[in-house]
C-alpha cells in the first residue's frame, strides 16, 4: 500500500506558503470557492491549503449526513467548524482522517485530498492517514497504563527505532505536560486531573507524528481553567501542526481559531457550509444571516 | 429561539445614548443663545448642565461594557454596543464643546457686541441639524442618509473659514478687539468640532449596518 508523499510539501516554506495564500485569497470568490469568502485581515493568511475538499457528501446508511461540502483547510492555522448540534461538524471532522469508515453502512462521494492525495484512493491506508492526522476527542480516554506508556504507545505500534525517552519527553513537552509529570512518569494516566488527561491524549496524538491534530470537543468536559489551558495549548502547536477544531463553545471558537466555517443542516438533515471565512470577520460582521442568528443566539 | 432580556438591554442603551443625544442638542442651542442674547443665567445653566452630560456618558459606557461582560455579544450585537460606546463619547465631547461657548459667553458679558452673530448662529443651526439627522439615521440604520449628512459638514467648513477670516480682519484693523475676537473665534472654533463629531456618528451608523469602519468625511480642520 502506498504511503502518503510528503516530501514535496517538507520542502515548501512559510513565506512561500503564505504568498500562494495571498495571490490565491485575492482571487476567491464568494460561490463555490474552497477558501473563505472574504479576504483575510492583515494579520492572518489563509497560506497553503492542506486538506481540499470537493463536493463531499456523506450518509450514515440512508440518512444523509453531509451534503456538497466544498472547502480547504490551510496548513499550520487552526480552523473551527460550528454550528448546531447535528449539523454534520464532527462527521465532517471524521472524514478528514477516514475515522467514520469504522462506523458499519456509511457511504461518502465527493473527494478529501490531503497533500494533494486522495485519501480515500483505494491504494491508500487507513492506518497510515490516521497517523498523520491525529485525533483527539471530547472526553480524554488515556489508557490505562502509566502516563509513559500512554505516550510511547502509539510509536511502539508504529515499531519507533528512535530513543523513546526521548520521543515521550518531546511529546509531552509540546503538549506542555512534562512539568507537571515529570517526576513520576510511571504514575497510571488516569490519576491525571481532566485537563492533563486531556493534555496527555494531545501528547499520545503528537508522538506518531502527525502534521494534523483534528480535535472534536476537546474541552467540553472540562473547566474553564483547564479549557484555558488548552487554548493556550493549541495557540502554540498551531506553529508546528494544522488544527482542525470542533466546538459548541463559540467563544472558544472566537478565542482560538484563525478561520472559522458555519455549518448547518438543511431540511434533509444534511449537513451543509453555510459561511466560512476570516475568525474576526465572521465573528463580527458574519455575510450570512444564518451566520448571524446563529452566533447572536437568535437561532432557530 | 430569542433573547428577550438581552435585546431589552441593547434597545436600552440605545434609547440613553439618544436622550443623551437631546440633552447635548438642547446645550448647544442654549449656549448659542446664551452667546447672543448676553443671558448670564442661560449660560451658567449649560456650564452646571453639563456635569450631568457627563454622568450619563458614564452610566451609557458602564451598562455598555456590563453587557460586554455578561452576554459575550458578537456581530450585529457587538457592533451596536461598540456603536453606542463610541457615539456615548463624541456626544459627550460635543457637550463639552457647548459648555465652551457657554464660557465665552459668560467672558464676554459686559462687552458690547463685536461683529454680527449671524456666521456663528448659522454654523450652529446647520450643525444641530446635521446632528438630529445623524441621531434619526442611526435610529434608521440607514446608511444612504448617514453618508449625505457627512457633506454637510463642508458647509460648517466653509462658514468657519468666513467667520474666522472677519475676526482677522477685525483684529488687524484694530488690536483693541483682539481679546474679544480670538473669544469668537473659539465659538467658531467649538461649532466646527460638533459638526465635525457628528460625522462620527455617522460612520458608527456605517460601521452598524455594514460592519465597515471608514471615515465618510476628511474636514478641512
Amino acid at each position: 500500500m502506498a504511503r502518503l508523499d510528503l516530501e514535496t510539501v517538507a520542502t515548501r516554506t512559510r513565506d512561500q506558503e503564505l504568498q500562494e495564500g495571498d495571490r490565491a485569497a485575492t482571487k476567491m470568490s464568494t460561490s463555490g470557492g474552497l477558501r473563505p469568502a472574504t479576504e483575510p485581515s492583515p494579520g492572518i493568511s489563509f497560506g497553503e491549503p492542506l486538506f481540499v475538499l470537493r463536493d463531499l457528501s456523506f450518509w450514515y446508511g440512508n440518512k444523509p449526513a453531509l451534503a456538497d461540502v466544498t472547502m480547504a483547510f490551510p496548513v499550520n492555522r487552526v480552523t473551527a467548524l460550528i454550528g448546531p448540534s447535528g449539523c454534520g461538524k464532527s462527521t465532517l471532522l471524521r472524514c478528514l482522517n477516514r475515522m467514520n469508515e469504522l462506523i458499519p453502512g456509511v457511504r461518502l462521494t465527493g473527494e478529501v485530498t490531503y497533500h494533494s492525495q486522495d485519501i480515500y484512493a483505494s491504494d491508500i491506508d487507513p492506518v497510515e492517514v490516521r497517523r498523520r492526522i491525529g485525533m483527539v476527542f471530547q472526553k480524554p480516554n488515556p489508557f490505562p497504563k502509566s502516563i509513559y506508556d500512554n505516550v510511547a504507545f502509539g510509536a511502539r505500534v508504529n515499531g519507533y527505532r528512535g530513543d523513546m525517552d526521548e520521543l515521550v519527553e518531546r511529546s509531552l513537552k509540546q503538549a506542555a505536560l512534562f512539568d507537571e509529570v515529570k517526576d513520576d512518569l510511571r504514575k497510571s494516566g488516569l490519576a491525571l486531573s481532566g485537563g492533563q488527561q486531556q493534555r496527555l491524549c494531545i501528547a499520545r496524538a503528537l508522538a506518531v507524528g502527525p502534521d494534523v491534530i483534528l480535535m472534536d470537543e476537546p474541552c467540553s468536559a472540562l473547566d474553564p481553567f483547564a479549557t484555558l489551558k488548552i487554548e493556550d495549548l493549541i495557540r502554540e502547536l498551531v506553529e508546528d501542526f494544522t488544527i482542525i477544531i470542533v466546538t459548541h463553545n463559540m467563544q472558544q471558537a472566537a478565542r482560538v481559531s484563525d478561520f472559522t466555517a458555519f455549518m448547518l443542516a438543511g431540511e434533509d438533515g444534511a449537513g451543509r457550509l453555510i459561511e466560512y471565512g476570516p475568525t474576526e470577520k465572521v465573528f463580527t460582521n458574519p455575510e450570512e444571516q444564518r451566520t448571524e442568528d446563529y452566533i447572536t443566539g437568535r437561532f432557530g | 429561539m430569542t433573547r428577550t432580556a438581552f435585546d431589552q438591554q441593547l434597545e436600552f442603551i440605545q434609547q440613553e445614548m439618544l436622550a443623551l443625544a437631546m440633552q447635548v442638542e438642547r446645550a448647544v442651542e442654549r449656549s448659542m443663545t446664551a452667546l447672543t442674547e448676553g443671558d448670564m443665567a442661560l449660560a451658567h445653566q449649560v456650564i452646571e448642565d453639563d456635569a450631568k452630560v457627563n454622568e450619563k456618558r458614564y452610566e451609557i459606557e458602564e451598562k455598555c461594557l456590563e453587557l460586554i461582560a455578561r452576554q459575550q455579544p458578537l456581530a450585529i450585537d457587538l457592533r451596536t454596543i461598540a456603536s453606542v460606546l463610541h457615539i456615548a463619547v463624541d456626544l459627550e465631547r460635543m457637550g463639552d464643546h457647548a459648555e465652551g461657548i457657554a464660557r465665552v459667553a459668560l467672558m464676554m458679558k459686559d462687552e458690547p457686541p463685536l461683529m454680527s452673530y449671524a456666521g456663528v448662529q448659522r454654523m450652529a443651526e446647520i450643525a444641530r441639524r446635521m446632528m438630529l439627522s445623524s441621531l434619526e439615521a442611526f435610529k434608521d440604520r440607514d446608511t444612504a442618509r448617514a453618508r449625505s449628512i457627512c457633506d454637510e459638514d463642508d458647509q460648517v467648513d466653509a462658514l468657519y473659514d468666513e467667520v474666522y477670516h472677519e475676526l482677522l480682519v477685525l483684529m488687524t484693523e484694530d488690536p483693541k478687539k483682539i481679546e474679544r475676537a480670538t473669544h469668537l473665534t473659539w465659538v467658531a472654533h467649538n461649532l466646527e468640532r460638533i459638526a465635525d463629531r457628528v460625522t462620527n456618528i455617522c460612520e458608527r451608523t456605517v460601521y452598524l449596518v455594514e460592519g465597515k469602519i471608514e471615515e465618510l468625511n476628511v474636514s478641512k480642520y
